[in-house]
């Protein structure tokens, strides 16, 4: 993966990525409740209608092409994955493969597809049809966001059509994350698309000013009509394929209805006023400023708890040409050594952060993974309280001094000063930043907070490497620890702190790529969890970036909309859009 | 009130308000970067005359805050902690100009009360002194833009105007260029080009330079206007006919006529530029945090939870009308004193 691919509003499952808006912060994470547990589905009303804003129009209705949250999200409600996550247990669920066999040695996945299924044009759904869609995911010159995914370790899985309705995949190598693979992953009409791939048209079709008749899907809704900048209006797939416990067809809702408002505020006012019925991504203040102001009980307003999301200060290590930057080489003197990185942590109000930027809906970490993923949480990370005396006693001990004016000054008696960058766009950022600048000052460090937008932000980071300390989040795909693979391996693509290695440069990095690497050729979870228990240790002694914390998945509903559900992986809300349905008056909060 | 009273008056309060923005270390009562994180989005501290014992006391005082009601993120006062009011307190240092510094405050309570005049922002900093201290960037910035542009405009009229022909056809579609310029896109691109490690203040007078030497061009019109009238004038002509040079005639005869002009379109457009501070900062073109400006105190309005919620954060908006209408008032008195048109 390149990095120009990272984009404010990239969305894969299985990548990390760098989100922009304060409001495509997060991704959800599951209550302690939910983990095990899953609330009964209702048996619903069919009829009626649900709007959800969105921030921005789609770009594309095409799966292979959508990189962006909101076609990714659109997509969902009209596309059907082979095996599903439910976001509310995090666990994986039958889809259009009612089941699967792995083989005993991890590689081979079999799976059983659903017979009688039709798209949403009244095609048949076959095996054909699967093997066509991973070509197209695997095609190199389409460059689809999925195909990353789908090669491990460098091969590509190789899909083949054992009868009709039976597919075998090979993943190349046994998989730890097992069949997570293949959620998310729509699967399209080979009828519909097959001369377009032959010509090379793919790239242009399914626009989202194609006809409604030109797409087909196996998700639950189809498209019926878009407005530019105004609407996206889909109606009930009467083929889709999913019952409800009483043999009713799903999905309940005639239609679906996507009105783009650009700003959250508006969209706050609008789901206040009723206009909308979901909210999704709410910032605290604003959900905080919902829950109060709500007398009639109209709405259900719900803090799914910490998500997949952290937030961290990142100094910069990248070997920089010094002729070019000396600056940023002479800082670097300091980024490296762990005893200031320490005491930059230490110095960290993180309990401040998540009061003042977060209303209290965060969560303060000193890790990588967010208190949200209970399934690989270590235990045994240290918590260290907040503390000037010890971060400066640190300092000094590392040959740092101090001079009349209470500046902190290196070695060379420089003067300690840096500036961190943030994204312009995200209020929420700039405000832990400027809380850090108060924190740095109490140990005499001079820091200046620079907003930037966000693409110059993220060239910064990711290819010129022209920055002291940035201030950002990552996002996980998935609640398991392979998606960090780039992260955390030396040679990986989203190796922040230290990009383009060619071996790793120190023992703790080393064993870091040990780790992840066995990870990921490991099916059995309490060994995995034993390797990334592990990893999770090593960098929290390094701290090869600063931690800060992970906010909350904040959502709503008016009470009128049935089987909400909000979970853990995004889309968070419409995730189960198939079995929302509207009663007529509103129902008690779950 | 008589007219003369009354022009005292607005005299008297157009100088208390520009000496307490000269000043703001003196009046605010902490610094603008001092921030109490127990404390967001504190309401206004209430000033109290009678004790709880039902005393009077001259002397106002204030409650201190219930700390259990605090940790739940709700405001109570405790009626048993009692901070009077003390002037000329010492508290934190500030610098009046580079190299003095004080720390004697007009107004304060003993530790550990907190005295918050006018309610506190988002991470718990004295929306009061924060006031203060963003009035003296934000009229700098008023002066600093009209200044520049005033003395670009005034040469470029006096030539343009006092010499004519191809000079004046020349500078007059150069106006006219300036004026159609885009200014907002132009700052953006300006700020992106700028490097990363520059010092924010730096940045923000760069950033009101260019608005300056953007905005001469209409003083430069009306500066040209007066001048074409004035070199016909009588006694223009006899001092060119007694052989006086071009640049004796500019600065006895014709400068003199177009100053009052120029004292009229200072005090015209200082508000017009703090209202272009304000703009800037409220598209994050503004002065970096933590040093506050009004327009930045005003961005956080933006929000709608602030909107709603937290009046006292109107605060430098009020302020900022009361400038705008003193400085009208001042202008429209200079323009009545020496009656120049104006449009």
């Amino acid at each position: 993966m390149s990095a120009r691919q990272i984009s404010p509003c990239r969305f894969q499952r299985g990548v990390i990525l760098l989100t922009a808006l304060s409001a495509l912060t997060s991704f959800a994470a599951t209550s302690s409740s939910a983990q095990d547990k899953q609330s009964q589905t209702e048996v619903g009303r069919p009829g009626g209608r649900i709007t959800v804003a969105l921030r921005t129009d789609p770009k594309t209705l095409n799966p292979i092409l959508a990189v962006d949250t909101t076609s990714r999200e659109v997509i969902g409600t009209m596309q059907a994955d082979l095996v599903h996550i439910n976001r509310e247990t995090q666990r994986t669920e039958p889809a259009l493969a009612s089941s699967w066999k792995v083989s005993p040695d991890g590689r081979k996945y079999t799976l059983a597809l659903r017979r009688d299924v039709k798209f949403s044009d009244g095609a048949s759904f076959t095996a054909d049809d699967v093997v066509f869609t991973f070509q197209l995911y695997l095609d190199k010159t389409l460059s689809s966001p999925q195909r990353d995914l789908l090669v491990i370790d460098n091969k590509p899985i190789a899909v083949k059509k054992i009868d009709n309705y039976t597919v075998e995949f090979d993943l190349t190598k046994p998989y730890g994350p097992g069949e997570r693979i293949f959620d998310s992953l729509a699967i399209l009409p080979k009828h519909l698309l097959e001369s377009a791939y032959r010509d090379h048209k793919l790239g242009e079709i399914w626009g989202v000013n194609a006809k409604p008749e030109e797409i087909a899907g196996l998700g639950p809704f189809r498209l019926k009509s878009y407005v530019a900048g105004q609407q996206l209006l889909l109606e009930r797939n009467p083929n889709y394929w999913r019952k409800d416990a009483s043999g009713t067809s799903l999905p309940y809702l005639n239609e679906l209805l996507f009105t783009v408002v650009a700003n959250e505020d508006a969209q706050v006012i609008k789901f206040k006023s009723g206009e909308t019925q979901i909210l999704e991504r709410v910032g605290a203040d604003n959900f905080n400023l919902l829950q109060k102001d709500d007398p009639s009980k109209s709405r259900c307003l719900y803090d799914v708890g910490p998500g997949l999301e952290f937030v961290f200060l990142l100094l910069n290590m990248n070997s920089v040409d010094p002729t070019k930057h000396a600056d940023i080489a002479a800082k670097e003197q300091w980024f490296r050594d762990l005893k200031f990185r320490e005491a930059v942590s230490l110095a960290m109000d993180r309990k401040g952060m998540v009061r003042l930027v977060y209303g209290g809906r965060a969560t303060p970490i000193w890790g990588n993974v967010s208190p949200g993923n209970k399934l690989w949480l270590s235990t045994n990370i240290q918590h260290p309280d907040r503390s000037i005396d010890q971060a400066k006693a640190l300092l000094k001990s590392g040959g740092f001094s101090w001079d009349a004016n209470g500046a902190l000054l290196d070695q060379q008696k420089h003067p300690v000063t840096f500036t961190v960058i943030v994204s312009s766009s995200n209020t929420q950022r700039t405000k832990i930043a400027t809380i850090a600048q108060d924190d740095l000052k109490q140990l005499g460090i001079d820091v200046k907070v620079v907003p930037l937008e966000f693409r110059a932000l993220v060239d910064r980071v990711m290819n010129t490497h022209d920055y002291d300390a940035v201030l950002m989040n990552l996002v996980n795909g998935d609640v398991d620890p392979t998606p960090e693979m780039g992260l955390w391996r030396s040679t990986g693509e989203m190796h922040l702190w230290d990009m383009g290695e060619k071996a790793p440069t120190t023992p703790w990095e080393a064993e870091l790529d040990k780790l992840m690497e066995s990870q990921m050729t490991t099916t059995d979870y309490a060994t995995r969890k034993k390797l990334y228990d592990r990893v999770q240790e090593l960098v929290a002694q390094n701290l090869p970036l600063v931690f800060l914390l992970s906010p909350d998945i904040l959502v709503g509903a008016q009470s009128t909309v049935g089987n909400f559900r909000p979970g853990i992986l995004d889309p968070y809300a419409l995730w189960n859009v198939d079995e929302q349905f509207l009663q007529p008056t509103g129902a008690a909060c779950r | 009130m008589s007219d003369r009273a009354k022009r005292n008056a607005l005299l008297s309060l157009f100088i208390a308000l520009h000496l307490v923005v000269i000043l703001p270390g003196f009046f605010s009562t902490q610094g603008y970067a001092e921030q109490s994180r127990d404390l967001p989005f504190s309401p206004p501290t209430r000033l109290h005359f009678v004790r709880p014992d039902r005393h009077f006391s001259l002397r106002p005082f204030i409650y201190g805050w219930n700390q259990a009601a605090l940790d739940i993120g709700t405001y109570e006062v405790d009626r048993s902690q009692i901070y009077p009011i003390r002037f000329l307190v010492r508290g934190s240092t500030y610098t009046i100009v580079k190299g003095i510094t004080a720390s004697t405050h007009l107004l304060g309570v003993d530790k550990p009360g907190r005295l918050f005049l006018f309610g506190t922002d988002d991470f718990g900093r004295d929306e009061f002194s924060r006031m203060l201290y963003g009035g003296r960037i934000s009229i700098l910035a008023g002066w600093i833009g009209a200044a520049i542009a005033l003395f670009t405009g005034a040469i470029v009229g006096l030539i343009s105007g006092y010499s004519g022909r191809w000079v004046d056809s020349v500078t007059m579609r150069l106006v006219e260029l300036f004026m159609a310029l885009p200014w907002l896109y132009l700052l953006f691109a300006v700020r992106a080009i700028l490097p990363l490690r520059i010092e924010t203040t730096d940045t923000f007078i760069l950033l009101i330079a260019v608005v300056g030497i953007i905005g001469w061009a209409r003083p430069a019109r009306l500066v040209r206007s007066m001048v074409l009238t004035a070199k016909e004038r009588n006694f223009v002509l006899a001092a060119r006919a007694m052989g006086a040079s071009n640049f004796h005639i500019l600065r006895k005869h014709i400068l003199p006529q177009v100053l009052a002009l120029l004292l009229t379109m200072a005090a015209y457009l200082i508000p017009q530029f703090i209202l272009a501070e304000v703009t800037l900062s409220f598209l994050g073109l503004g002065i970096g945090e933590p040093v506050p400006s009004w327009g930045t105190l005003l961005a956080e309005l933006q929000k709608y939870n602030v909107l709603v919620n937290y009046w006292w954060m109107y605060a430098p908006g009020i302020a900022l009308v009361a400038l705008f209408l003193i400085y009208h008032w001042a202008s429209s008195t200079i323009q009545q004193r020496v009656g120049v048109p104006l449009t």
